[in-house]
């Protein structure tokens, strides 16, 4: 890799609908960092990532990915995979399991060419290491949701990222299926040393994944989950108050 | 049946029947999985301003139906894209205004011999040499660009935020798509006419929706039903004189019928 960070906003300011979502954004995300992104509902979480994401083009300010903005990098774009607040489109869209992760690799594959052998490779790899491999030719609509979100991240991963990013993984998943997400999505972290970002409510897994925090209302204030003090009193400004005593009783 | 061959007219709407119908049904697989039903509506209706405009420059109004259409089909994809508008009010803005455009070419060409009932519902005994050539044509090119970029379509159908940032030209596959609606729509008219042809490019996909859990026999089995459909009611139409078009959409309707009865999993199509 050898860049200083892995992403970078420099005072970055969005508008949607002629209004300020975003304004005045710095942040940067160094190299094997989890950075976990927490704020209320409406405050801009989504809209933050899809900027990263270069979905969405900011009014001022510069993004960058690897040092550079997203259109100077060559070919098929920056190493940079995505899973999407997860709901699909259509409930019973007819693909595979298989078929689904696969998708992750047509970027690589190029445009109206078949997989290559290789890629086929990565797929199977990519579903072994979330443990869906026994689900590869299940159709998608018949999982349930933990089950969903590890086909989301083998697709993500098939696209061989150096920076995953995650919108809300662990929506609509059941608690225990939450902890063993955030234990692979450790593992996956550590193994293929990744840089991760999050957007999530689940702020206690936030003070135990991560250690890079920031806390989102249309402006952006990061944290060093280290320096839990500081970061605790901070939540308290932008949550009410029993949303806080349960971060008490996750986090301390 | 040896007599429904007999006469030249019937094969060439025989002919033109199958090759519209294999184009429809392989569509309407994206269109029903990228839900742009409504959309193959208001194209269709949109066409109506392009073959009257053919009329009144008197040249042949599949033509002038092809590059109206097209152009209004592009603007109504830029500008729900654009998200200035949602799509279903540009749609409906767009195909009405096309439709009062055309009756207002109409109105100017005083044409008192164009057959305004047969564009609108179909006459595929009115199928020429040229319309089959011109069929044939321009579906190898909507067989080319579906075949070509079958994956694309449906990862685009499927999630198109993720194919973006794999780096797939999502816009360019939007626009294609559209394109090859607009194209299969105009050749269709002569078989089915411009208030029917929007049921051929939801029908088949719907149909064999009710029945897969997979893209591929999807797209085959939706193949399947659009050359059931066709060949079903163009005999039907022939053995109890019915309009050919009308025929052809009701076999198919009640052949969707069946498959939501059928359906292993009663779907919802909403």
């Amino acid at each position: 890799m050898g860049h200083q960070t892995v992403l970078e906003f420099r005072d970055v300011w969005v508008q949607r609908g002629g209004k300020y979502v975003l304004r005045a954004i710095n942040l940067a995300v160094p190299p094997g960092s989890v950075f976990g992104l927490i704020g209320p509902n409406g405050s801009g979480k989504t809209t933050l990532l899809k900027v990263a994401l270069h979905l969405l083009t900011p009014v001022r300010g510069e993004v960058l990915l690897f040092g550079k903005p997203w259109h100077a990098h060559p070919g098929w774009g920056p190493a940079v995979g995505y899973t999407p607040q997860h709901h699909l489109h259509l409930p019973q869209f007819p693909v595979s399991v298989r078929q689904v992760v696969q998708m992750g690799r047509y970027g690589k594959a190029g445009l109206g060419r078949p997989l290559r052998r290789a890629d086929k490779a990565v797929v199977e790899r990519c579903l072994e290491m979330v443990g869906i491999s026994a689900l590869a030719k299940r159709p998608i609509d018949e999982l349930s949701g933990g089950q969903k979100q590890r086909v989301f991240i083998a697709r993500a991963l098939a696209a061989e990222p150096q920076l995953l990013i995650l919108d809300e993984p662990t929506a609509g998943v059941d608690s225990q299926a939450r902890s063993q997400f955030y234990e692979l999505l450790r593992d996956l972290q550590q193994r293929l040393g990744l840089t991760v970002i999050l957007a999530t409510h689940d702020i206690g897994m936030v003070l135990e994944y991560c250690n890079l925090v920031g806390c989102l209302n249309e402006t952006l204030t990061v944290h060093e989950t280290e320096n839990r003090d500081a970061l605790l009193r901070h939540l308290q400004t932008i949550y009410d108050s029993s949303h806080v005593v349960f971060i008490h009783e996750h986090g301390g | 049946m040896a007599d429904f061959f007999a006469f030249q007219f019937m094969r060439y709407a025989l002919i033109a029947g199958l090759m519209v119908s294999v184009m429809c049904a392989l569509i309407s697989s994206f269109v029903v999985l990228k839900r742009l039903s409504f959309l193959g509506a208001g194209i269709s209706h949109a066409a109506f301003g392009g073959v009257a405009l053919g009329v009144l420059l008197g040249i042949n109004p599949l033509y002038s139906a092809l590059g109206f259409t097209w152009v209004l089909t592009m603007i109504i994809g830029y500008v729900s894209r654009k998200g200035h508008l949602s799509e279903d009010t540009a749609i409906g803005i767009a195909y009405v205004a096309a439709m009062a455009l055309g009756t207002i070419f109409l109105g100017f060409a005083r044409s008192y011999n164009f057959d305004v009932f047969g564009y609108l519902f179909g006459n595929i005994l009115a199928v020429t040499e040229t319309d089959l050539h011109i069929t044939a044509a321009l579906g190898a090119v909507v067989l080319a660009a579906l075949g070509l970029f079958h994956k694309e379509l449906v990862f685009l159908a499927f999630d198109e935020e993720m194919a973006q940032v794999v780096g797939l030209p999502v816009r360019f596959l939007y626009y294609m798509l559209l394109s090859v609606m607009a194209l299969t729509v105009v050749i269709a008219i002569k078989v089915v006419g411009i208030v029917l042809v929007s049921a051929l490019l939801v029908l088949p996909g719907a149909t064999s929706l009710q029945l897969t859990k997979n893209i591929v026999p999807m797209v085959a089995l939706s193949l399947v039903c659009g050359l059931a459909s066709t060949l079903s009611g163009l005999y039907l139409s022939y053995t109890l004189d019915l309009a050919s078009g009308a025929t052809i959409v009701l076999t198919a309707t009640v052949l969707f019928g069946v498959a939501m009865v059928v359906s292993p999993r009663r779907r919802q199509m909403s």
